[in-house]
């Protein structure tokens, strides 16, 4: 039990420290590819500390669901986020939600989201809000597919198990074409879910492009702390989905603290170098059409469904 | 058990007569006929209970002279537990309607209304108690008939009148193919006793099991509002009064679910070909995504809540449906776990679509619009309402920790244990079904977040909703049950699993509350707590201790910090409601995504400044989406009836000579096919 709550507490803290950092690298990567020095890594810990210091201001025209929803997005994603395994394969909330959860738990987040871009009443967060709704449908077939996919070859949809099956290679099927296949779509997936180029542009604030920027348009202080560090530990948490289902390799597969301090230093490599790779994606492509983007999103439906043909066909 | 049917069956009764005996004293009708509804739903509550936790099944039964027919009753766990989901909507739509009805003193009969709703309730109850097909068909056509007149209460309207008409000929067109289904019975049974449709003395042979199996499917499929029969739900479920639309979308639609269980598991025994649950399987896909597409577009809100249905219906079959693919498979507790996961579904719809439907109810009592664009703000001039809206629209889009989120994830679940099934063609459609589940989740989310977001929040879009106030206190009262009940659903499935696995384990044959429940049943875990697991309790408890982190985060980094309220920005003018986004442009990119679907048509008249073609004076907007279904299907249907009528008229000369003839040749050519 006590074990558990020290896991639990670590896994916390590290979500919480690891997200900002994961933006600012992000930035760092862009900058350097557009010849620019960028700011330091460290800068979005600075922007936090400064925004949580700063007065919040509140549209008169908003309810309680604008104040509430900070928190609810923060602690749904933290909630997440504690259902992922990041350094060790023994995620001690593991039982409480498998991926599906997981899956919702994010929906609850962007439920509240919708509906505080459309508290303050201006036509600025119902555009966010609208395009959010419409990409956060289209990217849900694919996510649950190729989630399937995965469950199928660990016999599993619990991470905590997918994952330390994998990192053990007990009962993975060895030829691993639906796992790319499943690897493939579950990338762009992750790329829409986080709003990153070239779904949505995090870096912008022109009303024509922006879908996750538009809805927290009207956010200030403490609650855009919130939001923004949501928004990190959101990424983070893909990532490290995507880094330990599909490279488990040096995760701790037991409770020594040797094995912990390893699978903590491979595990912050993994998702700084995904990191890396999402800030060269960026730069490589330009955003797409909002109407574009169901294409893109229709590529990863049709790579998991393949993934999960070729599981069946390989295995018969 | 006996008592607690006499008590049930003397509440509805007494409601029914009692509000009759004082015309035009509506408070006195109004009292009544609620008052003994919701006795009478008490009672219900306490003999579903007792039926769910006793082992045996409880029968009486009483002889009438007429043959055939026996006014039997059968209370065995499936029965109770639909017994309980009416009672529990029945006692709160009871407590809301005391507050609600006085909207219509003075212009509608209160004891007509009164009388209906407990007739109603009664007869629903009495459809699942049923055990003779005989007196099965009487009470099934009694509750079509009673929310036929529910439906049109305000029949002085010409769109409630069409929506009556729809739905009277649509139920009729239902029960014609539940006859035939009953008939097939009869003929290898002899009898309409359901015994002896469990037990024929002449077994069905397969062609009869099929067509049982396909008329059974159309008739209840009707009333259920499956896809493509779903045409008159949209129309006649929001026409009645709000307190109707709930039990009429909340539980009536239920009573053709638990027919189709009763038959396909209980009298045909559970033995059937595979093809019969992908069937199933497919019509649930369909319902589950047309319905929920449609309710995208929809901004009535009651109209929207309406499509939701077909929508649930659909997810509730999605769990059937697999339950029977495994049971073909002779996969007994995959077959259990959907069923099981159904039947979860089925519960939490009848709540939370009974909560939101009030919720409806109360905007509607409010504001005298059910028109989404003429809401707006309502949060804060109606905070109860709101927040019972809201609870109902997180369960609907099946969002953690709530009931809604539990039912689907069993749904998920058994539709990924499809790897065991030995065929691959079901092995690829039962995650695509998952797949189309999924979308169908999302969707519903987009679609409840318009519905709150448009309708409760930011500024009002009319002077009806600037002039809102919150509803009565019994009104509130109706929806706190439901929201109560909600949230319990959601959180003890350690107390719901193991009620619901009594029903299911008759049915699948085998029991699997030890597989569905782990970790002493705080947690789910089908089939085991290695390949999933999910518990609620935990997940609320870590938002609750997250969320805490939160405001801890906020207090230790910011420290006290004083909010300053100000207006939104509005681009250097002064924000009006008609800069706000609207429910239509909501869902415009949706609309032009699936526009292959909707086939939308716009028109945008423009009316310039004679100076200059820069300035608009007046601009109109119209979109409609094409109804498929009634264009391609109904039309051509009807249009062909209607031809086939006109022909026919010729020997309908109205002359009574030629008519006796008719009968003349009709009876020598019976007598000479009898020689």
């Amino acid at each position: 039990m006590l074990q558990a709550i020290i896991l639990i507490v670590t896994q916390t803290a590290i979500l919480l420290a690891v997200s900002p950092l994961l933006v600012g690298l992000i930035r760092k990567v862009k900058a350097r590819f557009q010849l620019r020095r960028g700011a330091p890594v460290l800068q979005p810990y600075a922007d936090l500390a400064k925004l949580f210091r700063k007065q919040p201001v509140i549209s008169t025209t908003t309810s309680w669901i604008f104040i509430a929803t900070p928190y609810i997005v923060f602690a749904s994603t933290l909630t997440a986020g504690l259902l992922v395994p990041t350094f060790t394969s023994q995620t001690p909330m593991s039982f409480a939600g498998n991926i599906i959860a997981l899956v919702y738990l994010f929906a609850l987040g962007t439920f509240f989201l919708i509906l505080a871009g459309l508290d303050a009443g201006s036509a600025f967060g119902g555009m966010g809000s609208s395009r959010e709704a419409i990409v956060a449908s289209l990217t849900e077939p694919a996510m649950m597919l190729s989630i399937f996919a995965i469950a199928l070859t660990a016999g599993s949809t619990n991470l905590s198990t997918v994952v330390h099956k994998t990192a053990l290679l007990e009962g993975i099927v060895t030829d691993p074409s639906p796992h790319l296949m499943a690897f493939a779509a579950l990338f762009i997936v992750a790329l829409a879910e986080t709003g990153r180029v070239p779904v949505d542009n995090p870096a912008t604030h022109l009303e024509l492009t922006m879908i996750h920027e538009g809805m927290v348009l009207e956010y200030s202080g403490r609650y855009l702390a919130l939001i923004e560090w949501a928004a990190g530990l959101k990424l983070t948490v893909f990532l490290s989905l995507i880094a330990n289902v599909f490279a488990p390799w040096g995760i701790a597969t037991t409770v020594a603290p040797a094995a912990m301090g390893i699978g903590l230093a491979v595990y912050v490599v993994k998702i700084a170098v995904l990191a890396v790779s999402i800030g060269v994606i960026e730069c490589m492509f330009a955003k797409l059409r909002l109407f574009r983007v169901t294409d893109l999103l229709g590529v990863a439906f049709i790579l998991a469904l393949l993934g999960l043909l070729f599981f069946y066909i390989l295995r018969s | 058990m006996s008592n607690l049917l006499f008590l049930l069956l003397a509440g509805y009764l007494s409601g029914l007569f009692f509000p009759c005996c004082f015309p035009n004293r509506p408070r006195i009708q109004n009292l009544l006929a609620h008052g003994f509804a919701g006795l009478a739903s008490g009672a219900g509550i306490v003999l579903g209970t007792t039926g769910l936790l006793s082992p045996e099944a409880w029968t009486v039964s009483a002889q009438t002279t007429v043959p055939f027919l026996s006014f039997a009753i059968r209370l065995d766990s499936l029965a109770s537990f639909f017994v309980l989901t009416i009672s529990l909507a029945g006692l709160a739509t009871s407590v809301f309607a005391m507050g609600y009805v006085t909207k219509f003193y003075g212009r509608v009969s209160l004891g007509a209304l009164g009388s209906l709703f407990n007739g109603f309730l009664l007869s629903m109850t009495l459809v699942i108690l049923a055990d003779n097909g005989f007196f099965f068909l009487i009470v099934w056509e009694l509750m079509s008939l009673l929310s036929y007149f529910l439906v049109v209460t305000e029949h002085e309207k010409a769109d409630v009148r069409y929506a009556g008409l729809f739905y009277f000929i649509m139920t009729h067109i239902g029960t014609a193919f539940i006859i035939v289904t009953f008939l097939v019975f009869f003929q290898a049974g002899g009898s309409f006793a359901f015994e002896a449709f469990r037990h024929p003395e002449h077994p069905l042979p397969e062609g009869m099991r099929t067509l049982a199996f396909l008329m059974a499917l159309i008739g209840f499929g009707t009333k259920a509002g499956i896809v493509p029969l779903h045409v008159w739900l949209p129309y006649a479920h929001p026409a009645a009064p709000s307190h109707i639309s709930a039990l009429m979308s909340g539980v009536m639609i239920k009573t053709a679910v638990y027919a189709l269980m009763r038959i396909y598991f209980d009298f045909l025994g559970g033995q059937f070909p595979w093809w019969w649950g992908f069937i199933i399987l497919v019509i649930g896909a369909a319902s589950a995504l047309l319905g929920v597409m449609y309710a995208l577009m929809e901004h009535d809100l009651k109209s929207l809540l309406a499509y939701h249905s077909v929508e649930n219906i659909g997810i509730i079959l999605l769990g059937i449906g697999a339950g029977m693919i495994f049971q073909s498979y002779g996969l007994t507790e995959l077959a259990a776990l959907a069923l099981l996961a159904g039947l979860y579904h089925t519960i939490n719809h009848a709540m939370f679509k009974a909560l939101l439907f009030l919720g409806a109810g109360s905007l509607l009592y409010a504001t005298h619009t059910r028109n989404m664009e003429e809401y707006g703000g309502l949060l804060r001039r109606m905070p109860w309402t709101g927040a019972f809206f809201l609870i109902g629209a997180v369960s609907i889009s099946a969002l953690p920790p709530t009931n809604g989120f539990v039912s689907e994830w069993l749904v998920f679940q058994s539709l990924f244990l499809s790897f065991h099934i030995p065929d691959i063609f079901l092995k690829l459609m039962l995650p695509l079904a998952a797949a189309v589940l999924a979308l169908t989740g999302a969707l519903a989310l987009a679609c409840f977040a318009k519905a709150f977001g448009i309708s409760f929040l930011a500024l009002p879009r009319s002077t009806h909703a600037r002039h809102a106030e919150e509803v009565p206190v019994s009104m509130r009262m109706g929806m706190t049950v439901l929201a109560v009940i909600c949230a319990a659903l959601g959180l003890g499935p350690i107390v719901v699993v193991p009620l619901l696995d009594r029903v299911v384990a008759p049915l699948a044959g085998v029991a699997i509350e030890g597989k569905v429940l782990a970790m002493d049943g705080w947690a789910l875990a089908p089939v085991n707590v290695e390949f999933s697991s999910l518990s609620t309790p935990v997940l609320a408890l870590l938002l609750v201790v997250l969320t805490m982190l939160g405001l801890g985060c906020a207090v230790a980094f910011g420290g006290r910090v004083n909010t300053r309220r100000y207006k939104t920005w509005g681009c250097g003018i002064n924000l009006t409601p008609r800069m706000e986004y609207t429910a239509t442009g909501f869902v415009q990119p949706i609309k032009r995504v699936f526009s292959a679907l909707y086939q939308p048509t716009v028109k945008l008249e423009t009316e310039f400044l004679k100076e200059s073609r820069y300035f608009a004076k007046r601009r109109h907007f119209e979109f409609h989406i094409e109804p498929i279904f009634q264009k391609y299907l109904y039309d051509p249907l009807i249009t062909f009836f209607t031809t086939m009528a006109d022909r026919l008229k010729v020997i309908q000369a109205g002359s009574l000579h030629l008519y006796l003839t008719y009968i003349f040749v009709t009876l020598i050519a019976l007598l000479l096919l009898a020689v």
